[in-house]
């Protein structure tokens, strides 16, 4: 997965003294990626949100790499950072967002990059899909003329070239009936189908890098089966690199390569699919498994239970922040756990992995899991879920 | 209360005495046409019957759109169905007039998906969980305090800390609890869970999930369990009834639904299902099942799932399939069950199926 070894140790506690340098010089070398280089490089991102005096450390020290061409999934629960940390590549944060870290991408650093560069780079070289395609597309205009935009934003055509170009688009993300299509209003079409337009859309600039963020979860299971074999076979005929951000770890462990658990605004577990699920070493991601409603569980079974809830980003946990939460905490916990690549190719950030000699499994008990002194405390998600999309 | 439960040994004898009878229910929805085009009826539920049983839990899976939710309401009379019987506790509810439907309701009661949207943002949690206690003229002021800790409680939020305060001042997974609180307050016998832990992550929602299954084994609740996730839907239920487009393609037994499905449908679903193997680690890759759902305003003739069968015949859209029981307490609506080996299906004349028709509508 990686060409070397080096470790990306995530600096301990954030910086919460003054306001960091955002708009570092950027470095504007274009040495294009050689073959088995990253495509992607994440370095010690944070992204820091100012919201009424108040400050929400979004991304805590995110690092990882992709290589060309391939699909990897980052997972997290609602809040963890996935949306915010992959809207600071495509350079789609708010003005109240403030930016450290490096993100190279074929060896050129994004972050500080003008407004004109990366609008250059939107819908170019990397290119993005959203939750929500009935807000992603315009309500008052026809498909046809949403996707031609796209088109006429990345080619010189004229107007006949441009509206094969788009028909053909349609065509590749297998929208039926094309044509016709071309001369409807998205809300004729279902949820599968937008999406198929706004994947289409994405395509207009031939990307090297799509990013998925919860494109499928607002759509039925069968539907959602279609559109990710549309992203694994686009991604072979188009040798574009996917990065499909979810919650659900089923769908990661189906269609991903790779995948990076994000907790905090952190990456706490990152390993070529395979490896992550047959040796599952951080206890959050041990919990996120155990926690899904499996079909081959009993009706009536209780599931594993873990207390408390995701940590108020304004508000961190010393050390680290499952800590609250985590069964194998122990007072080393305090001081935070470095990302280090501990197995061939197996990230991870704990002191205590799964297998280890202080590893508890979680219990299964029938008992409520009470809300914790730790959930008094916070209420973040209550706001995260709105600010998530 | 909080003492760790061992699993009760071997299946449970499944209980008998009908809680909630519902037979031939159809809701329909006039619809204007937009942009020329002609207007309709969207057939949300149409002729579906089912029953629950005292103390068991009644799945229902179905895609959106399906009527999972039109189901529910036409249970509680929100409003009335078109047509069909619904019998609660012995009465009927449908020939109920208003306010003795509130006294039938009361052992009825809805936990719905939003957890914000569904709890008025200006109220503490007290007095959200006392509403239906006043609502009902329950007890006076002190015992009902006394009723609110307790529910409190039992839903595992410590009145101390939250009693007194406000929705935005608690996380999702939480407001799901006190939503689940107000719900169970007046002692209900049903309640209707309509995606209750849908919006949920998948610790809170385990949490949750093993707070209805308490509640149910200690309150002797009853269960309508509604949601789009098969395996969400498995994990809660003793049976399951499967919708699509307004009708039941197949009831029975959760764990025969799995091990056994009858319908194609069924099976679909199951298929495109990513899963996790617990033991190997390894995924389950889905399978897709092709076509768009149709539209409830002009649903196939026959089968309504014969555009995106793939073992679709003639028969299938000449003659609507009725719900038959295939295996003991399962039921399913099709010509060609999968009990039915591949084989010993009839021949395919050419064209007589087509994949994926173009004939949908967004719905939903
Ligand atoms: N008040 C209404 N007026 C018109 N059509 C309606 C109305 N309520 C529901 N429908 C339609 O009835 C059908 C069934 O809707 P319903 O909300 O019951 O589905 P559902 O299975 O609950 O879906 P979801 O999983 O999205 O909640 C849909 O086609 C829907 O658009
Ligand atoms: N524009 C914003 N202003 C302030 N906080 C934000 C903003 N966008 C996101 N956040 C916060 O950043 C954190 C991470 O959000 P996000 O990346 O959207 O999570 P997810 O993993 O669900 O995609 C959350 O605490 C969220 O509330
Ligand atoms: S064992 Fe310690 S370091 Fe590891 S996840 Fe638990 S709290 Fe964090
Ligand atoms: S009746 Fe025919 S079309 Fe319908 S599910 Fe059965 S085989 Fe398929
Ligand atoms: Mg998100
Ligand atoms: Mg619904």
């Amino acid at each position: 997965m990686r060409a070397d070894r080096t470790t990306y140790a995530t600096g301990d506690a954030y910086v919460s003294t003054g306001m960091i340098d955002s708009r570092a010089p950027a470095e504007a070398h274009r040495t294009p990626a050689a073959p088995g280089e990253p495509l992607l490089t994440v370095e010690d991102l944070r992204v820091q949100f100012t919201r009424g005096g108040r400050r929400i450390n979004a991304v805590n020290g995110l690092s990882y790499e992709m290589v060309p061409g391939k699909l990897m999934a980052i997972i997290g629960e609602s809040g963890s950072g996935k949306s915010v940390s992959s809207r600071a590549l495509m350079g789609l944060l708010p003005g109240t967002a403030t930016i450290t870290g490096s993100i190279r991408f074929d060896g050129r650093e994004l972050i500080g990059l003008d407004e004109k560069e990366l609008r250059k780079l939107r819908g170019g070289d990397i290119a993005m899909v959203f939750q929500d395609p009935a807000r992603s597309l315009n309500p008052t205009m026809k498909i046809g003329a949403q996707i031609s935009e796209a088109v006429r934003a990345h080619a010189d055509l004229d107007k006949k070239g441009v509206q094969a170009r788009a028909v053909e688009l349609l065509r590749l993300v297998r929208l039926p009936a094309p044509e016709r299509r071309f001369h409807e209003y998205p809300h004729q079409l279902s949820g599968g189908m937008r999406q198929r337009v706004m994947i289409a859309i994405a395509l207009a600039g031939e990307p090297r890098l799509l990013i998925a963020d919860e494109a499928t979860t607002a759509l039925d299971v069968t539907t959602q089966a279609q559109i990710m074999e549309l992203l694994v076979e686009l991604r072979e005929r188009l040798g574009m690199a996917v990065i499909m951000i979810s919650h659900d770890l089923g769908l990661a462990a189906s269609y991903a390569e790779d995948v990076v658990v994000m907790y905090a605004g952190r990456a706490v577990e990152h390993a070529p699919v395979r490896t992550l699920f047959s040796n599952v070493r951080m206890p959050y991601t041990r919990a996120l498994l155990g926690a899904i409603p499996a079909l081959e569980r009993e009706p009536h079974s209780m599931l594993p239970v873990t207390p408390g809830q995701p940590p108020d980003m304004s508000a961190l946990p010393q050390g680290c922040p499952f800590r609250p939460r985590c069964p194998n905490a122990t007072d080393k916990c305090l001081e935070h756990p470095p990302f280090l690549e501990h197995e061939p190719d197996h990230w991870y950030a704990c002191w205590h992995p799964a297998g280890t000699e202080l590893d508890t499994a979680p219990e299964v008990t029938a008992a409520v899991a009470p809300a914790t002194a730790a959930e008094a405390a916070h209420h973040s998600t209550a706001h995260d879920q709105g600010a998530a999309q | 209360m909080t003492a760790p439960q061992q699993q009760p040994q071997g299946r449970p004898v499944p209980p008998k005495t009908t809680l909630l009878r519902a037979r031939n229910l159809v809701q329909e929805f006039p619809v204007r046409g937009a942009g020329g085009v002609k207007g309709g009826v969207v057939h949300a539920v149409s002729n579906v019957s089912f029953d629950v049983y005292a103390g068991e839990t009644l799945g229902v899976v179905g895609e959106t759109g399906s009527g999972k939710s039109t189901l529910a309401r036409s249970v509680i009379q929100a409003p009335r169905p078109r047509s069909g019987e619904v019998e609660f506790q012995g009465t009927d509810l449908m020939k109920l007039r208003r306010r003795d439907l509130k006294q039938a309701r009361r052992q009825m009661q809805m936990v719905y998906q939003d957890p914000f949207g569904s709890l008025n943002p200006r109220w503490r949690i007290s007095e959200l969980v006392e509403e239906p206690l006043v609502g009902y003229g329950e007890g006076n002021a002190s015992t009902r305090k006394r009723r609110v800790d307790e529910l409190l409680d039992l839903v595992g939020l410590d009145p101390s800390q939250y009693a007194r305060r406000r929705p935005h001042e608690i996380s999702g997974g939480q407001c799901q609890r006190v939503a689940i609180a107000r719900a169970i307050a007046l002692d209900p016998a049903l309640v209707i869970c309509d995606e209750a832990v849908s919006s949920l992550d998948v610790l809170i929602q385990a949490q949750v999930l093993n707070l209805f299954e308490k509640l149910r084994r200690d309150l002797n609740l009853s269960y309508l369990f509604i949601a789009h996730d098969l395996a969400l839907v498995k994990q809660v239920s003793d049976r399951v009834a499967v919708m699509y487009l307004g009708q039941l393609a197949e009831i029975g037994p959760a764990e025969g639904i799995y091990r056994q499905p009858l319908h194609p449908y069924t099976s679909a679903l199951l298929d495109s299902i990513p899963r996790i193997d617990p033991a190997t680690g390894r995924a389950n890759k889905p399978v897709s099942l092709p076509g768009e759902p149709p539209s409830p305003v002009d649903p196939p003739s026959g089968c309504r799932f014969r555009t995106r069968c793939p073992r679709a015949q003639l028969k299938c859209a000449e003659e609507e399939p009725q719900l038959v029981e295939l295996l003991p307490g399962h039921q399913a609506a099709c010509h060609f069950p999968l009990t039915v080996p591949e084989s010993e299906l009839p021949p395919r004349p050419a064209g007589a199926t087509q994949a994926a028709p173009d004939a949908s509508v967004a719905v939903g």
